[in-house]
């Protein structure tokens, strides 16, 4: 899916000139789900925007489904954006004026999709994150969770194929969150995406197939305990280090109880 | 959506949104009344103006007479100035003389064909304005020194019997009016235009060789003259020939309008100026062309003078001129200045509100809306607030204009005051009684008392009251309502710009 090689990023800080990336090499296979940690400031955020087509690289090369999205006019990148990757935020990032159902048509909207047709798979996708019966709501009106589940069907809905999620669940309490982590597990599952989660939270990353550490603009890797638990099986095509399935059987080890995704709560 | 955005949005910021539908509605508002107010000060100028030139005349040409060609001694009654002879005592004298107006120089009827001939001029008719003056009464039993009476009846000098003459009491009257000669063949144009028929008839084709005369209303009610009557016209000798009046017209009151018409031909002949005439009235074929119709009689007839009704205009004065400058440079000045800051203050609230929403933006772009989508809302929200406040402001201009009607109701408009003595009116009434008194100060006529005046209602200054009415046109609404969406577009454009200049990738790291 993703295959970056020799990426920076400088910013200019004042007369600073700043490194947020200094030479990152990373490859991401279809399908694979990859957890990105590090200490804040250490370009998490910067690698995930470039991952998105958000930002420039300042240098090498961000090929995305053989397309290098550092050369690509800014109306392809955006169209790349509105076709092939869904953005999940760590503010949820809800159009406060729009409900439910029109904050997730709104990711239609670029596709000329027609307005009925766009109603019918907004309804589908919020129900299938659970909030099937809030389609009228705004986001004020909605809880943290049922607002980032709002927005998780907002990525989805145009069947993207990466979901980019910077810090899901850094605005959420700890049941929320791993709710929001569950859904977004199983979206990963039934879907075939391909992910990658910045997150602070160690819990959150050990469910992924692969974490990437980003220290001072670097990116290491570390096997996950999804990878440890359960070598080679229905992989992800030739992936370097990552090779574990996505399946069940690959042992869900934390929190091992969780609830099937469609038996959330719709309210909490 | 973008319709279902746009109205949320605008909901959501409903006290901004309106604040500056509001303030666009006052600059539209404004801008509504003050046109209004100044087109009805145009009107109403138009309508002085009108008065005073007559519909379907631009331009007038006339003649100064060249210091001392005017002949005092068209005033006469039987001895004239330079003739030696005196009438004897007890003479009855029944004098009508009729002669062309001394401030006006003849002008060759050929020059009208001339100024018929020039480009853009649509027709020219010519005129002749005559003063018929009466004496009546007996010689008195006295010698009188140095010319006998002089010409010193008028009412500039003789009145006042100064000098060394002897004081007698003689049982004279004397009156006088205007007479003008019409060319019957241009009936939109000349001194008639003006007026309003209100009995009777006016000039046929085939009166242009009859004794006939259209008398004008308020000189008719003075000497209870009406359709049928008789009025008696002289000539250049003297002789009085009796008129009949066929109509009666009212001129309006800004005019300096004659109180006699008849057929320019017989005025010609009894005046003795043969195709001659004295003031040349000409349409231009546009109000455009009017300058250069002037500029075109100007340089072929060198030497006259040639009057537009913008010249009139400069000459009008009075409370019309007040409300005039006052509508043309306090109130779009004022309109102007508000609408600027109307503007201003829709471009900052939008672009505060943008600014407020980079996030919101900053998404949108990240799940693929073009900046082109993203900032044809911004201005959609911004264009509909600017349609909001021109409809507002359309009312409140309405509710403007009727507010001026209501509270200024009359203007009154005076003409020709500035001009003082230099006017056709004060040389006139000095070269007759001046050049006409002779031996100088030849003792006052016992001037019978309302026989008539020689001034005419032209020499002094005179007030015509208007009733101010704006005037609210279509197109000033129109024009109101696309300003005001003007001031939503440029607020958007501004709001736009700061929405397409942010990067996706900014506004996202801009947690709050």
């Amino acid at each position: 899916m993703y295959k970056l090689s020799g990426v920076t990023k400088n910013y200019q800080k004042g007369r600073e000139k700043v490194a947020a990336l200094r030479g990152v090499d990373l490859a991401v296979e279809d399908g694979e789900w990859l957890a990105i940690q590090g200490p804040t400031g250490h370009g998490k955020s910067t690698l995930l925007q470039i991952l998105g087509g958000l930002d420039r690289p300042s240098a090498g090369l961000v090929d995305f489904d053989g397309r290098d999205l550092a050369q690509l006019r800014e109306a392809e990148v955006t169209r790349v954006r509105a076709t092939s990757i869904g953005f999940v935020f760590q503010t949820f990032n809800l159009v406060p004026t729009l409900s439910a159902q029109e904050n997730v048509e709104a990711a239609l909207v670029p596709l000329h999709v027609s307005a009925a047709v766009r109603r019918q798979r907004a309804a589908i996708a919020l129900d299938s994150v659970g909030l099937g019966d809030r389609l009228r709501h705004v986001p004020g009106e909605l809880s943290g969770g049922q607002q980032q589940r709002v927005a998780i069907a907002r990525a989805l809905v145009k069947e993207p194929k990466v979901l980019l999620a910077d810090e899901p669940t850094g605005n959420l309490d700890e049941d929320t969150r791993d709710e929001i982590i569950g859904l977004l597990e199983a979206m990963w599952r039934e879907r075939g995406l391909t992910m990658v989660v910045v997150t602070h939270d160690s819990s959150i990353a050990r469910r992924a197939q692969r974490i990437g550490v980003m220290k001072n603009g670097r990116l290491n890797f570390r096997p996950s305990a999804r990878t440890q638990a359960a070598p080679a099986q229905a992989a992800p095509a030739q992936a370097a280090p990552a090779q574990a399935a996505p399946a069940q059987a690959a042992g869900r080890l934390q929190p091992p109880d969780l609830p099937a995704p469609d038996s959330f709560p719709a309210d909490e | 959506m973008f319709f279902t955005y746009l109205r949320r949005e605008l909901r959501r910021r409903m006290r901004q949104a309106v604040f500056i539908a509001l303030g666009l509605a006052l600059g539209v508002g404004l801008v509504i009344t003050v046109t209004a107010a100044s087109a009805g000060v145009k009107n109403a100028q138009g309508t002085v103006l009108h008065a005073l030139y007559g519909v379907g005349t631009d331009v007038t040409v006339t003649k100064t007479p060249t210091a001392g060609s005017f002949n005092p001694g068209s005033f006469g009654f039987g001895f004239r100035a330079g003739t030696r002879t005196r009438p004897v005592a007890g003479t009855k004298i029944n004098d009508n003389t009729l002669a062309a107006s001394p401030t006006l120089a003849s002008i060759s009827s050929s020059s009208v064909t001339t100024v018929a001939g020039l480009h853009n001029v649509a027709a020219a008719a010519g005129g002749l304005t005559l003063n018929n003056r009466t004496i009546s009464g007996t010689v008195p039993a006295i010698n009188v020194n140095g010319g006998g009476f002089g010409g010193g009846s008028g009412n500039g000098g003789g009145n006042g019997g100064s000098g060394g003459g002897q004081s007698f009491r003689a049982n004279f009257s004397t009156s006088s009016f205007g007479v003008a000669g019409v060319d019957i063949g241009e009936g939109e144009l000349g001194p008639l235009s003006s007026g309003k028929l209100s009995a009777g008839r006016t000039f046929t084709a085939s009166d242009a060789n009859a004794n006939v005369a259209l008398v004008n209303a308020s000189y008719a009610t003075q000497n209870k003259l009406t359709t049928g009557s008789a009025i008696a016209i002289g000539n250049s000798s003297g002789k009085a020939t009796n008129f009949k009046v066929v109509g009666i017209v009212s001129e309006p009151a800004g005019d300096n309008p004659s109180d006699v018409y008849i057929p320019l031909a017989v005025a010609q002949n009894l005046a003795n100026l043969k195709n001659q005439v004295n003031t040349i009235y000409v349409a231009a074929s546009s109000s455009s062309a009017i300058s250069s119709v002037q500029s075109q009689i100007s340089k072929a007839l060198p030497g006259y003078t040639v009057t537009t009704s913008s010249d009139l205009a400069s000459e009008v004065t009075g409370s019309l001129s007040n409300a005039s400058s006052l509508a043309n440079n306090l109130g779009k000045w004022l309109a102007i200045a508000v609408l600027i800051a109307s503007f201003l203050l829709a471009s900052l609230l939008t672009m505060a509100a943008v600014s407020r929403r980079v996030r919101e933006f900053g998404t949108l772009k990240a799940i693929g809306w073009r900046s082109r989508r993203v900032i044809g809302q911004v201005m959609g929200e911004a264009v509909t607030l600017g349609l909001i406040g021109g409809v507002i402001g359309v009312g409140l201009g309405l509710a403007g204009a009727e507010l001026v009607s209501k509270m200024s109701p009359k203007l009154s408009a005076v003409v020709g005051q500035s001009t003082g003595s230099a006017t056709p009116g004060g040389a006139r009434q000095f070269g007759f009684g001046g050049a006409g008194g002779g031996g100088g100060g030849g003792g006052g006529f016992g001037r019978n008392p309302g026989a008539g005046t020689f001034s005419r209602p032209g020499s002094a200054s005179h007030t015509v009251v208007v009733h101010l009415s704006p005037a609210v046109s279509t197109n000033v609404i129109l024009l109101a309502v696309g300003l005001a969406v003007a001031g939503g577009l440029i607020a958007g454009m501004f709001g736009g710009w700061r929405a397409a200049r942010l990067r996706p990738a900014d506004a996202l790291s801009k947690v709050a």
